[in-house]
């Protein structure tokens, strides 16, 4: 059953097109990622996907029992959070926030779910520690506990290993692995191209030209075997 | 001391204005770590301004009650500013300098065409930097401010939750489905209508003080937000408190006594989270 099923789909600012019409579709429990050059529109297309802005045209079409407003975000990190003073719990809990509606409170619920992602993501005895004192690698599981707070479907991932050290690089990409081994659907902007032909079951390539299949079909295009012999270069 | 504090006490004058600095001080700190968050530390100082320009016209059309006319023009000023401060082709920080500098002019310039006052120097200074007028509170200010000061700690309790979510990650807040604008703009409501109030007590030129100081104290000794928000409120009452006391002992001017144990309360929890490791 497809989840997100998007066509002729234009994204951009004030009615500038950003990326060309696009044709894709995401189905459940698949692994995709989003590759394409700096200042190809990867991080317009993930906006447009979260609702953040308007499509300028085309339609995102949500399926399979997803809303609009469940697709689990991580996004890449602002300089206010660098040195926000807040509590490892704090944060996680506050992915739960859209679920609440008018209900000013979190609910057990609401905070078993936080504990239970916490755990999820190895943070146990992190609950009470401050964020801005946590490495790299440790406030990218924060979010990534957060954005599991916001859904049971769907993440989106922008960029997740940016500025991360190799070893801790290859952790984030097996945690996220995993997720999508348990069931969770993975959309994932990157850059680095010979990680996504190794973890995505498929690739959308945006730039001049657009290429979406699985990652076999990927590696036997023409853009494909360009990039990875960019890259091995 | 205690006799001639006990003297000043009998009046009731001195304890509307003590009760009054205590809320003007926990509703102004509370809101103040979000702002200093997001970045948004100078809206005090431009909103208090635009209060300003708008009792100066106020006291040039001779409305007898010009809160009715001071409020409504912050409140909009407030949420024009931290709608530009999202997107637009004026950035955040300019928007504020032009609004804030124009109407201190417009203020000024009205005050002096109009002003039928025979102490125009003081009256504009006292606007500026506070005065006596905290002491002169008539028993319907201090009852408007009660009510005021209630509902913005009501509000700031009910919307605990989604001020720390739209204010650490606005984005990832609206992709799940809270309702971003509306929070922003009540945040704005909710801070013009704290300006206002705080005017009677330091002044338009001392209220970014106010809202800042406790906050930036309070994130020299805290790791939570919870713990920093807390803690801000409780120095902002102390340091309020102890400034309007010592100004009734030793006669100096409110505003500017509240703003200097502000400071000295940052000094010490700059130096003590110094000691505490270095962070």
């Amino acid at each position: 059953m497809a989840l997100l099923t998007i066509r002729d789909l234009q994204t951009g600012y004030d009615s500038h097109t950003v990326t060309p019409k696009l044709n894709f579709t995401v189905e459940e429990g698949d692994y995709l990622c989003i590759v394409g050059e700096n200042g190809s529109g990867k991080t317009t297309l993930m906006k447009t996907l979260l609702s953040l802005i308007e499509p300028l045209g085309g339609q995102i079409l949500y399926g399979g029992g997803l809303q609009k407003n469940q697709i689990g975000y991580l996004p890449q990190q602002t300089m206010i959070q660098k040195d926000f003073p807040a509590s490892v719990r704090e944060i996680v809990l506050s992915g739960c926030r859209g679920r609440c509606g008018l209900r000013p409170f979190y609910s057990k619920q609401e905070k078993k779910l936080a504990e239970a992602n916490m755990r999820r993501m190895g943070l146990e005895g992190f609950s009470r520690r401050c964020y801005r004192e946590l490495s790299g690698g440790q406030q990218q599981r924060v979010l990534l506990a957060r954005a599991l707070c916001a859904t049971q479907k769907v993440l989106l991932l922008d960029e997740p290993v940016s500025g991360l050290d190799p070893k801790v690089t290859e952790e984030m990409y097996e945690l996220i692995a995993e997720l999508n081994r348990e069931g969770i659907t993975i959309i994932m902007i990157s850059h680095d191209i010979p990680a996504a032909v190794r973890y995505a079951g498929h690739i959308l390539h945006i730039g001049e030209s657009v290429f979406f299949g699985t990652t076999e079909e990927y590696k036997n295009s023409e853009a494909g075997r360009y990039f990875l012999r960019e890259v091995e270069k | 001391m205690t006799e001639t504090l006990s003297l000043y006490l009998a009046f009731p004058l001195v304890r509307y204005a003590l009760i009054v600095g205590v809320l003007i001080a926990l509703c102004s700190s509370l809101l103040g770590v979000t702002l200093v968050l997001k970045r948004f530390s100078y809206i005090g100082d431009g909103l208090s301004h635009v209060a300003f320009g708008a009792m100066a016209l106020a006291a040039v059309l001779n409305l007898t009650d010009n809160m009715l006319l001071i409020l409504p023009v912050t409140v909009i000023s407030a949420a024009l500013l931290l709608r530009t401060g999202s997107s637009s082709k004026i950035r955040g920080d300019a928007a504020i300098a032009m609004i804030s500098v124009g109407s201190l002019a417009f203020g000024y310039l009205l005050m002096n065409l109009f002003s039928t006052s025979s102490n125009l120097t003081g009256d504009v200074c006292s606007t500026l930097f506070g005065s006596t007028s905290i002491t002169t509170l008539k028993k319907e200010e201090v009852i408007l401010c009660v009510i005021l000061s209630v509902l913005v700690v009501i509000f700031f309790i009910l919307f605990y939750n989604r001020i720390f979510a739209v204010t650490f990650d606005e984005e990832f807040a609206k992709a799940t489905g809270v309702n971003t604008e509306l929070i922003n703009l009540l945040i704005a409501i909710v801070i013009a209508v704290i300006i206002v109030l705080s005017m009677n007590l330091v002044g338009s030129l001392l209220i970014s003080a106010l809202v800042i100081f406790p906050a930036l104290s309070a994130m020299r000794l805290f790791q939570s937000f919870k713990a920093v928000t807390i803690c801000s409120a409780v120095l902002s009452v102390v340091c309020a408190l102890s400034g309007m006391l010592l100004s009734i002992l030793g006669g100096t001017p409110v505003g500017s006594t509240i703003v200097a144990f502000d400071a000295a309360a940052f000094v010490l929890c700059y130096l003590i989270g110094k000691l505490r490791g270095g962070k």
